[in-house]
C-alpha cells in the first residue's frame, strides 16, 4: 500500500521530540476522548499544529522522537489527528513500540532533506518514500518482523484478539 | 558465551537461552498502572473483550499523578480505576498512598531477578533492587494483565562503573544527571543500563533508586544494579517474597563499557528544556529562582529530605521564592515526621502536599507562572512538564534544592554543609 500526504515538520525543534510535546500532561490526564486529545496535539511546540495538518500527512522529525513518558496517548493523539505515520531519523523506545500497538507506522529513514509541506509517498513493502517535491527517494530502515505482524493485524488489541494472545 | 543480567533475567522468565537482538515471550512477575495511563489500558482491556487478568495479585494500580483529583475529567478516569480494581480484585493504592515507583519495592512487590512491567516510564527505578522493570504502554499493559506475559526484544547492554568515593555535597542525582549530559536522551535507546562501581556499593539503596529511576532519560530500557548485601537486607525488610539475585557473567558481553570517577564530579544542574542540558552548578549559580519542589519517584525519599532538612535548619525560604514538598509515600511521610525532618522543613517555609508525584506532571499542586524560573529535584524538565510552556524547569539533588531556595537563586550546596 502507498501512503501519499504532505510533510509536516518542526524546524526549530527536529530532534528529541518528547511526549509532553505531543501531548501536553495537563490535558492527557483528564480527557478521554482521543478525537478531543487529538485537537491538542504538538500544541507546546506549535499551537496551529493541528489545524494544518490535512488527513494523511506525515510527522516528520530528527533523532529521538517521542522520548519521555510511556504515555499511550501520544500515539494516539497523533493517530486521531489522522497522521498517517510517523517519519523519524530514529525513535525512542516506549514511543515506537505503542505507536505499533496502536497500528501507526513509526518509519525511521533519514529525514534531513525533507522540508515543510513537501509532497511524500510511502510505499512501505518497497521499502522507499519518495519525497514528490524534491524529486528523491529515501530508503527506509526494515520494520522489524514482529511491528510488521502488529500493523498488519491492526494494532495489539486486534493482534490479541485474533490469536488470543502474542504470536510474535 | 556469558550473559549480562537482563539477558539473564529475560532467559529465567522466557524458558529460552536469550541473547541481545533475540525477541522472547516472558512471564511476569508483577505489573503496574497509574492514573494517566490506565484508564486507556482498562479501555484496551474492554476492546480484547477480556472478562478477567490472569493473577490478580500480580497487578497493583496506583493513583499518584493527578491526586487528590483536581477536576471533572481526573475524576471519571479516578471512579473508572477504582471499579476496574474493585471488579478485578486488583490491589488499589488510592490517593495519598505515594508514587507508584515508591510505593511498588516499599509494599514488597518486587524482589530481586524479578521482571515487571509498568505503564509508566519510570518503572525502570527498581533496577537499584535488581529487577528486570521497564516501562510499557497501556495496551501492554492490557495485554500483559490478560496473559501474565509480554514479548520483549532482549536489549545490549552498556555497562557505567562509577569508580571512586563520591565527594561531600554530590549525590547520585549528580551521577546520573551528568551521565545523561554525556551520553545525551538518546545515549542508550534500546539499551539496558548495567550500573556498577564503588561509589554505588558506598551509597545506600535509596540513593541506588535516583540513579536507576532516570534510566529512561537517557533512552534505556532499564538501569540494573547487583544485588548486594544492602539491596538483600532492603528487601527482607519490605518484602515476604522470595529473592532470585541475578549476576552478570564475568565473560558478559558489553556494547560498551564507561568508567566515571566519581571523586571529580561537582554539584550538577540540568539547564530547561531538556535533561541531557547538564553543567556543573557553577555555571548557573545566581539564576533567580521563584520555586523550588523536592518530591517524585526521583527524589522524594527519607534521605533526601533529610539532607535538605539539614541544609534548611534554622534558616528561611527566601523572601519571592516558594518550596513545595511532596514525600513520595504515606510510610515516607510518617518517617519524616518521626525524624523531625517533617517540621524542619515546614517551620523553614515549605509546603507539604499529598504524598505523590506533586506539581511534577503539570496537573496540580503548583504549576509555575510565566516567566517563573524552577529548580526541582525530579527527573524531567521538558517545557510545559510542570503545566506551563512559559516556565523554566532546573534540575538538580535535594541539597542543590535546598541550598537554592535559601538564596531565592541557584546555589552550590557544599557551602551549607
Amino acid at each position: 500500500m502507498i501512503q501519499k500526504g504532505k510533510a509536516r515538520t518542526f524546524p526549530n525543534h527536529p530532534n528529541d521530540i518528547n511526549t509532553d510535546y505531543i501531548i501536553s500532561g495537563r490535558y492527557k490526564f483528564k480527557i478521554q476522548d482521543p478525537n478531543e486529545l487529538a485537537t491538542h496535539v504538538m500544541e507546546d511546540l506549535d499551537p496551529n499544529f493541528f489545524k494544518r495538518v490535512e488527513k494523511g500527512d506525515f510527522i516528520v522529525a530528527g533523532n529521538n522522537f517521542g522520548c519521555g513518558s510511556s504515555r499511550e496517548q501520544a500515539p494516539m493523539a497523533i493517530k486521531y489527528a489522522n497522521i498517517s505515520a510517523v517519519i523519524a531519523n530514529s525513535f525512542a523506545r516506549i514511543f515506537y513500540r505503542n505507536c505499533f500497538n496502536l497500528g501507526l507506522p513509526a518509519i525511521e529513514a533519514d529525514t534531513s532533506g525533507i522540508e515543510e509541506g513537501d509532497e511524500l509517498e510511502l510505499d512501505m513493502d518497497a521499502g522507499i518514500l519518495k519525497n514528490k517535491t524534491k524529486n528523491k527517494e529515501i530508503k527506509i530502515a526494515p520494520v522489524p518482523k514482529t511491528m510488521q505482524t502488529l500493523l498488519a493485524d491492526g494494532g495489539l488489541v486486534e493482534h490479541f484478539k485474533k490469536h488470543d494472545g502474542f504470536k510474535v | 558465551m556469558g550473559k549480562t543480567i537482563a539477558e539473564k533475567i529475560l532467559s529465567n522468565h522466557s524458558g529460552k537461552d536469550a541473547h541481545a537482538g533475540d525477541i522472547v515471550i516472558a512471564d511476569l512477575d508483577f505489573m503496574i498502572g497509574q492514573d494517566g495511563t490506565s484508564g486507556v489500558a482498562i479501555d484496551s482491556f474492554r476492546k480484547m473483550s477480556a472478562k478477567k487478568v490472569a493473577d490478580p495479585s500480580k497487578i497493583a494500580i496506583i493513583i499518584d499523578h493527578s491526586s487528590p483529583s483536581p477536576n471533572q475529567g481526573v475524576s471519571a478516569i479516578h471512579k473508572k480505576i477504582r471499579e476496574f480494581a474493585a471488579e478485578q480484585k486488583i490491589k488499589l493504592y488510592d490517593i495519598g498512598c505515594g508514587v507508584c515507583h515508591q510505593i511498588t519495592p516499599e509494599q514488597g512487590h518486587c524482589v530481586p531477578g524479578d521482571l515487571v512491567i509498568g505503564a509508566d516510564s519510570h518503572t525502570c527505578t527498581y533496577g537499584a533492587i535488581n529487577v528486570f522493570s521497564t516501562g510499557i504502554g497501556s495496551t501492554d499493559l492490557a495485554a500483559g494483565m490478560i496473559s501474565g506475559k509480554l514479548w520483549f526484544k532482549v536489549p545490549e547492554t552498556l555497562k557505567v562503573v562509577y569508580k571512586g568515593k563520591l565527594p561531600k555535597g554530590i549525590y547520585s542525582k549528580d551521577l546520573i544527571l551528568n551521565l545523561i549530559g554525556k551520553i545525551g536522551a538518546d545515549g542508550a535507546t534500546y539499551m539496558a543500563l548495567e550500573i556498577d562501581g564503588d561509589a554505588i556499593n558506598e551509597m545506600s539503596v535509596d540513593a541506588r533508586f535516583t540513579i536507576s529511576n532516570m534510566a529512561i532519560e537517557c533512552g534505556a530500557k532499564c538501569g540494573i544494579m547487583k544485588a548486594d548485601k544492602k539491596v538483600m537486607d532492603w528487601v527482607a525488610k519490605h518484602s515476604k517474597r522470595k529473592p532470585g539475585p541475578i549476576e552478570a557473567d564475568k565473560d558478559a558481553k558489553y556494547k560498551q563499557v564507561i568508567e566515571i570517577d566519581a571523586a571529580k564530579l561537582e554539584p550538577q544542574i540540568a539547564k530547561p528544556h531538556t535533561v541531557d542540558n547538564t553543567c556543573g552548578v557553577s555555571e548557573v549559580v545566581g539564576t533567580p529562582i521563584q520555586q523550588g519542589f523536592i518530591g517524585t519517584c526521583t527524589n522524594g525519599r527519607l534521605e533526601d529530605f533529610q539532607i535538605a532538612a539539614n541544609i534548611l535548619k534554622g534558616k528561611k525560604v527566601a523572601d519571592g521564592c516558594r518550596l513545595i514538598i511532596a514525600p513520595a509515600s504515606k510510610d515516607i511521610m510518617l518517617d519524616m515526621i518521626k525524624d523531625g525532618a517533617y517540621q524542619t522543613l515546614v517551620e523553614a517555609g515549605a509546603v507539604a502536599v499529598t504524598p505523590g508525584c506533586g506539581p511534577c506532571v503539570g496537573t496540580h499542586n503548583g504549576v509555575p507562572s510565566d516567566g517563573e524560573n524552577v529548580i526541582s529535584t525530579a527527573n524531567r524538565n521538558f517545557k510545559g512538564r510542570m503545566g506551563n510552556p512559559n516556565s523554566f524547569i532546573y534540575l538538580a539533588s535535594p541539597a542543590t534544592v535546598a541550598a537554592s531556595v535559601i538564596e531565592g537563586k541557584i546555589a552550590d550546596p557544599r557551602k551549607y554543609l
